[in-house]
């Protein structure tokens, strides 16, 4: 099952400037994983470690935060939108 | 009635409008949900903007320009020939002078019904809940993790809205974080990213237009507290994108486990909040080792075995080509290792020499053997120390 995942700006050096990727997953946990799988640079970014998102980073299935979900295993269905939100400090 | 509803300007603030005030807000004194009414709380009202840069700046013009009475205005930096490009509240010829005194200049030029009181200092934690009693309203202009987490937490214990911003390249966040109503900036971000891992903004650079597009929402949303009524943005967070133009809407709620605003929260006075910010720091990790631009260029001069990588993107590399180096940008190091020999000392290069650092540790994690060090001060100090004539930005 396929989901798009939206890559924002701070993230996009590490997917080849990709704005949106089609990852295959039926969890988020499942999607996310194939997205670091395509690109290994990014795992390092948005993971803690191999099971744990960074506390910066936040994720929202649809518009909902995962974290109010069911986090990682969160169900995804076909076309949803999963969102990657990380802080961004700038105000310069 | 709520003060969501009624506005959150005290009332023994507000006083009656004069000619002057008639005539100059006409435009606004027009529409029903402000009137009469709203401008006088308008004129009431006390607003602190933390940071008079790329958000500060719409923030601060714009809400001059609506009649709030006094603008508390918190920056301790000097105005930079490069902040022109956004920071529209200061000119040309006011590089180099303090940035609260060159915005109360042009403040008091738009509009001298307005109060200004400046803060020529840092907000630190000695001194940011004197200053933010003062305000009904807090408006997040700043630009570091530090002082984002220090407004928000005095925000909280003060019971004041945190009227929140930022902007990284071409994309902006915005939101309300009024702990009163709703989530505040710790439930939706536990703790910052650890130094070093996110590029930072002198590297990442941004948009001018961005933080313009953004200080112009929290200008919005703090005249919509004041006067009182619309829809605050309380519990959703905006999500701007300028290149694609797409704005999205996100839901937050409280974190019922939050350290500051929770029912049991951990955190009942400012903290240290530089140590803070340094949480994801590993201070066990190896450091990571350094080389100077004129060792290397002492390393290429005597034809010693050095593979040198550059990090930077391809439009960065367009400023200045490192001589001797191979370019894979950092966000491929991984995915390209087996191109690195670990049999030759490798330099890595970047602007400044921090994406280097970075580049040096997901190696190590991802199992790199070979030995490899960072160029101090990246392209900078080589310009600096071995090529003075070449240009940089």
């Amino acid at each position: 099952m396929s989901v798009s995942i939206l890559i924002p700006s701070a993230l996009r050096a590490f997917t080849d400037r990709k704005s949106e990727v089609e990852a295959e997953g039926a969890t988020v946990g499942e999607a996310l994983a194939a997205l670091a799988e395509t690109y290994p640079d990014l795992k390092h970014q948005i993971y803690e470690d191999d099971t744990k998102l960074r506390g910066f980073v936040n994720v929202f299935v649809d518009g909902n935060n995962i974290k109010k979900l069911n986090g990682l295993d969160t169900p995804v269905k076909p076309d949803a939108v999963v969102t990657i939100v990380p802080a961004i400090a700038g105000g310069f | 009635m709520s003060e969501l509803v009624s506005g959150l300007v005290p009332a023994d603030r507000l006083q009656d409008l004069t000619h002057d005030d008639i005539t100059r807000y006409s435009r606004q004194l027009l529409l029903a949900e402000i009137g009469i009414e709203g401008q006088k709380k308008l004129k009431g009202a006390k607003v602190l903007i933390v940071g008079t840069g790329g958000l500060g700046a719409p923030l601060a013009l714009y809400l001059a320009a609506a009649g709030v009475g006094t603008l508390g205005l918190v920056d301790f930096d000097c105005v930079d020939v490069s902040n022109l490009h956004r920071q529209i509240i200061h000119g040309s010829r006011d590089v180099g002078r303090p940035k609260v005194a060159s915005a109360r200049d042009r403040i008091r030029a738009l509009n001298p019904l307005v109060d200004v009181v400046t803060y020529n200092e840092p907000l630190k934690s000695d001194n940011a809940l004197d200053i933010i009693r003062e305000y009904d309203v807090v408006a997040d202009g700043t630009d570091n993790y530090v002082t984002r987490y220090l407004v928000n937490d005095a925000c909280v214990l003060l019971g004041k809205p945190n009227v929140y911003g930022s902007v990284f390249q071409f994309e902006g966040q915005a939101s309300v974080f009024y702990a009163k109503h709703g989530p505040c900036y710790r439930c939706l971000y536990r703790e910052p990213p650890p130094p070093g891992l996110v590029p930072s903004c002198a590297e990442g650079g941004v948009l001018g237009i961005l933080p313009g597009v953004i200080g112009m929402i929290q200008a919005n949303e703090v005249i919509k507290l004041l006067v009182g009524g619309g829809d605050p943005l309380i519990g959703r967070l905006l999500l701007y994108d300028a290149w694609k133009m797409k704005f999205r809407e996100l839901k937050l709620e409280r974190d019922p486990e939050c350290p500051v605003c929770s029912e049991h929260p951990t955190i009942t006075e400012l903290v240290d909040y530089e140590s803070f910010c340094r949480i994801g720091a590993k201070p066990d990790e190896a450091p990571v080792e350094s080389i100077s631009a004129t060792e290397l260029k002492r390393r290429f001069d005597e034809n010693k075995p050095v593979q040198v990588i550059d990090l930077r993107e391809p439009h960065e590399r367009a400023y200045f080509k490192f001589p001797n180096a191979k370019v894979i940008p950092l966000g491929q190091v991984i995915r390209r290792m087996d191109e690195l020999n670990p049999a030759v000392d490798t330099v890595f290069v970047c602007k400044i020499g921090q994406r280097s650092i970075l580049a040096i540790r997901n190696l190590r994690g991802a199992g790199y053997q070979g030995k490899m060090m960072n160029l101090l001060d990246g392209v900078q100090g080589w310009i600096r120390e071995v090529d003075p004539s070449a240009k940089q930005i």
